[in-house]
């Protein structure tokens, strides 16, 4: 277990070196906020509305789809590393398996899914 | 002249203290932590300055040449400036969320650092999922741009944000089929491993044909996407988003980005370097050398892509990402099982 203490080590280490350099330069730098510096960036006029706003839905498509073959992808990796013990049954089987995903891959494709607009 | 063998003999000097086995791991881990942090801070100050002078060159220009031997001094000037500028906080971005999204880009590219192996030896912990778990730590950086764009509340910075989502979830998939190839030829998930399966030269993935070569070229064009870079910029296109998700940072947090961006670049040579290029196995030379020489000739390369080629559009991107790049992968996959299984490699 020991060696996945390193991991923890290194969250706790990663962010307190960046909040000890954020105090650093709190200690030396300026703060002198007014209403025109807090005011959001827009090509130096003053914003319309909120940015918070509905985005385009076809990021969610995109998102749905990387969903299903990043799972295959997870799917892969233990098969990938005993393959060596497994044979032409877990090749084939394992080709079966991508064959059905690339199906519905090719069956997104035509149905214009992929089509960024 | 190797260094593990230092660092073995400070572990034992500690070990030999009396303290607890915890409290000597939790001790030496944490100065590993701050060893790697200080390499990544000098590797990301000379890499934005090398960046810097390729560029220059690449256009016939000269580059920074006034601090310093051809301008050697100029990032650690320009960090010193930035240390001192006032951080602006937009009165009505999402504060917490705006605070901690610097800070989530830098430790996602940092813990990737836990098992990377710099030499023989030369690694932190070798982890027997290595490669997942790097794959899994530095998917993190979506998150924090898009922490930084929602954050914001700035329309240019929440466009770069998604944007970049878009383009990293899409080209995650071919580079982790393009890694699984190499995982299926090694037989483990452990970079120490994969290493140590590629002595000779003959027996580097990339020169495995016929995969090999294509999976390494897939890594790079999409690991050059996963870093945001040209000809994959679009989430920080400067022409028309002016800098995407980091419009608003300034001063530290913005230094924070910058950071992480470069070592994330740093992160993919060196992963690049292991699974394909035979990781610190080298001649002559000690190992943490030939690793460093491998891994700054893949950044070269990366900076190279960055100074020759033009932007794509967004349909462009996602559409060779979908259509072309995740096709061949799993096709280069399947060949390299088939490969494998037919034992076309007797070596």
């Amino acid at each position: 277990m020991s060696e996945y203490l390193a991991i923890i080590i290194f969250l706790f280490v990663g962010i307190g070196l960046v909040l000890f350099t954020f105090f650093l330069s709190r200690l030396i730098r300026p703060a002198n906020p007014y209403p025109e510096k807090t005011q959001n960036y827009e090509c130096a006029e003053p914003p319309i509305g909120s940015s918070w706003i509905q985005f385009n839905n076809r990021f969610y498509i995109f998102a749905l789809i990387f969903v299903i073959f990043d799972v295959e992808a997870i799917f892969l990796f233990p098969w990938a590393v005993a393959f060596g013990q497994l044979g032409l049954y877990a090749l084939v089987e394992m080709m079966i398996f991508i064959f059905i995903l690339l199906f519905g891959l090719f069956y997104a494709w035509k149905k214009g899914v992929l089509k960024w607009v | 002249m190797e260094i593990a063998g230092i660092f073995k003999y400070l572990y034992e000097k500690l070990a030999s203290t009396g303290l607890s086995q915890a409290w000597v791991d939790i001790i030496s881990y944490s100065v590993a932590a701050l060893i790697v942090f200080g390499f990544l801070a000098v590797v990301a100050l000379f890499l934005v300055w090398w960046e810097r002078k390729i560029s220059a060159h690449i256009q016939q220009r000269f580059g920074p040449m006034r601090t310093g031997w051809h301008g050697w001094l100029q990032t650690i000037v320009d960090m010193l400036k930035l240390i001192q500028k006032e951080d602006i906080t937009p009165a009505t971005a999402d504060r917490p969320v705006f605070y901690w999204a610097p800070i989530v880009a830098f430790v996602a590219a940092f813990m990737a650092y836990v098992t990377i192996p710099f030499g023989a030896g030369l690694i932190v912990s070798d982890l027997n999922i290595g490669i997942l778990y790097i794959i899994a730590i530095t998917t993190f950086t979506i998150i924090s741009l898009l922490m930084a764009g929602w954050g914001s509340n700035n329309k240019y910075a929440l466009l770069g944000g998604m944007r970049s989502a878009a383009q990293v979830v899409s080209y995650e998939v071919p580079m982790v089929l393009a890694i699984l190839s190499v995982v299926l030829f090694a037989g483990s998930l452990s970079m120490v491993q994969i290493v140590e399966s590629q002595a000779k030269i003959y027996q580097w993935y990339i020169f495995r044909l016929p995969f090999g070569p294509i999976a390494f070229i897939i890594y790079l064009i999409a690991g050059t996407a996963e870093s945001n870079r040209t000809p994959f910029d679009l989430p920080e296109a400067e022409q028309e988003l002016v800098a995407g998700f980091n419009v608003e940072y300034s001063g530290m947090k913005f230094a924070m980005f910058f950071f992480a961006e470069f070592v994330n670049m740093f992160t993919i040579a060196a992963i690049g370097t292991t699974l394909f290029l035979g990781g610190w196995q080298g001649p002559w030379l000690p190992s943490w050398v030939w690793f460093m020489l491998k891994t700054l000739a893949l950044v070269f390369v990366l900076m190279w892509f960055r100074w020759t080629f033009p932007r794509l559009r967004v349909d462009q991107l996602m559409e060779f990402s979908w259509k072309f790049l995740l096709p061949v992968s799993f096709a280069n996959l399947i060949i390299a099982g088939w490969m494998k299984y037919s034992k076309w490699f007797n070596w």
